[in-house]
């Protein structure tokens, strides 16, 4: 493999008919590095997937995988990259063993070949080797998708969406797979529409509108957030809702799991000021009991404040 | 006749020699937003084609808006609604064509489809886009749509599944926001998802695995119960009960 980055991506644009599905889009992957891509459905991470996995041409700018030309080298890369759409397209009347057996014989390899690269993966499908790959659970039929993309022993892989629909536990299954995958040197591109697993990678690209919002360590971008934000916690969660979109100085107001999440609009306020104006503000409104403190930023934070600077899609 | 939306006892279906919802018996109250979680393959969807009356239990029984949904699933059929990600609207139809039609299907007086498409279309700021095609309009103003079509006929209680998924965090607590209401109307909610934050955003959630009802109660109340901080480590401890971290 070279030493130079795993993909660059360089001012990449395709539409639809009218619809722009990508807008110049640059982002390079280091060798090793398990990078994400978080948007949700219609943010165009398909599209790019499809434009990087060679399926598909770019109406402008340029893309190299592993140093070759994604619309020039496509036969060259093509047996190089593992790639698991998002749409699960296993057979799924034939069997698990079976459907793992074909994608390593279109790659001109054996199951035996590839063992080691597997392996993680196998020891837990193994039980299921005879079950029709149909009538795996939804969290089975992901890992026995990634074990097909990784048969023929690929120098990076390509994973759109592969825990979109798939329970929280088996989503944390797949990505210790992806962890253990990662350290052992593969370079993995993925994406995902759930925020929380942006936390599982090296870097992460927030995608809205066939546009990145913002790519950076998952760490830095929450602590990028450019406004004070905080918890605020009652009994009451739709008055207080809408109390605090009352309140004169209120960026965004939105519910976050049990609390709600307030972004002040002033940017440089004490802390200490803007909790006591919002308890006389709630206080003023009628409601009792309400708790609340300043905390850092999540990604999903980061990415509604960022989504809503961009003009409407 | 219980006062409960939902009344299911010990409600049970078998495939085979699989027993794929497993005796369970829990209550929905008028206006309550009950979320209904579990792994892929834990019965969810099972137990909610039964509530629905599409599929006979086994055994056990339930009502649905005080109807029993063994001998009485037509009147089920009529007192809900029902929404999923995968089925919702005609993607070939306008909006208006869409609301008429649903309207329709569930005995809506055309006056009162009249009332009601305006009402919506202001509630989730779709006012100009009538007259476009579903397919054209973007993803998360299809989902708030597609519920408040199911919401038509002012139904007792609506089955949401899996209506969020692959949506935009700030659709997806718009969303939220109209579930809300619509419990606040006096609508019941049960609503299933993978995004445990929104576990607690419902007054009670149930959480399933292998068919049975495994702990159910307020968010904090099923948090105290397994002993665990987030919902995610509820959903760890009782799933993968070897593995538990």
């Amino acid at each position: 493999m070279s030493d130079g980055p795993a993909v660059e991506a360089r001012g990449l644009a395709r539409r639809f008919g009218g619809d722009a599905a990508l807008q110049e889009v640059s982002f390079d992957v280091a060798p090793g590095e398990l990078y994400g891509i978080i948007g949700p459905d219609g943010a165009g991470k398909t599209t790019l997937f499809r434009i990087l996995v060679t399926l598909l041409l770019p109406d402008a700018g340029t893309a190299r995988v592993l140093g070759r030309d994604v619309v020039k080298e496509l036969w060259n890369l093509r047996t190089r990259i593992g790639y698991m759409p998002g749409r699960f397209s296993l057979y799924p009347d034939l069997s698990v063993a079976e459907n793992l057996a074909f994608f390593a014989a279109l790659f001109d390899t054996t199951i035996a070949e590839a063992r080691e690269t597997i392996a993680p993966i196998w020891v837990q499908l193994e039980q299921f080797a005879g079950r029709r790959a149909g009538a795996l659970s939804g969290g089975m039929k992901q890992k026995l998708a990634l074990c097909c993309a990784l048969v023929h022993r690929p120098e990076i892989l390509f994973l759109d969406e592969p825990t979109t629909g798939v329970d929280a536990v088996s989503r944390r299954e797949f990505w210790d797979l992806l962890a253990r995958l990662r350290d052992e040197g593969l370079p993995i591109v993925v994406s995902t529409p759930y925020m929380d697993e942006a936390i599982r990678c090296d870097r992460v690209s927030l995608m809205q509108a066939g546009r990145f919002l913002v790519t950076d360590r998952p760490a830095e971008i929450g602590r990028g957030y450019p406004r004070p934000l905080f918890a605020v916690r009652g009994s009451n969660i739709l008055g207080l809702l809408g109390a605090l979109r009352g309140f004169p100085h209120a960026a965004a107001v939105w519910p976050f799991g049990e609390a709600l999440h307030y972004t002040d609009a002033r940017r440089d306020a004490a802390p200490d000021l803007i909790a006591r104006e919002l308890a006389a503000h709630v206080e003023a409104a009628g409601l009792t009991g309400v708790a609340m403190a300043p905390i850092a930023a999540s990604i999903e934070d980061a990415f509604m404040w960022y989504m809503a600077q961009e003009p409407a899609a | 006749m219980s006062g409960h939306a939902i009344d299911a006892r010990a409600l049970t279906r078998r495939f085979g020699s699989f027993t794929a919802v497993d005796a369970i018996t829990f209550q929905v109250e008028p206006g309550e937003v009950f979320g209904f979680l579990g792994a892929n393959g834990a019965g969810k969807t099972t137990a909610i084609r039964m509530l629905i009356g599409v599929l006979q239990p086994t055994s056990g029984s339930a009502t649905v808006a005080g109807y029993d949904i063994r001998t009485q699933a037509e009147q089920v059929r009529r007192r809900i609604g029902y929404m999923s990600q995968k089925f919702s609207l005609y993607e070939d139809l306008t909006v208006q064509e869409n609301i008429t039609l649903y309207g329709g299907i569930y005995g809506v007086s055309d006056r009162d489809i009249v009332t009601r498409t305006g009402d919506i279309l202001t509630r989730i700021g779709l006012e100009h886009a009538g007259g476009e095609l579903v397919r054209e309009i973007p993803l998360g103003w299809k989902q708030q749509l597609a519920l408040c079509v199911a919401l038509l006929h002012r139904p007792a209680v609506v089955f949401l599944d899996e209506p969020t998924s692959g949506v935009d965090p700030i659709t997806r607590r718009r969303f939220w926001e109209l579930i809300y209401e619509t419990g606040a109307e006096g609508t019941s909610v049960l609503i299933t998802t993978h995004y445990l934050d929104e576990a607690e955003y419902c007054r009670r959630i149930s959480i399933m695995v292998d068919g049975a009802i495994a702990a159910m109660g307020t968010p904090a109340e099923v948090r105290r119960a397994v002993g665990a901080d987030t919902l995610d480590e509820v959903f760890l401890k009782l799933t993968r009960p070897g593995t538990a971290a």
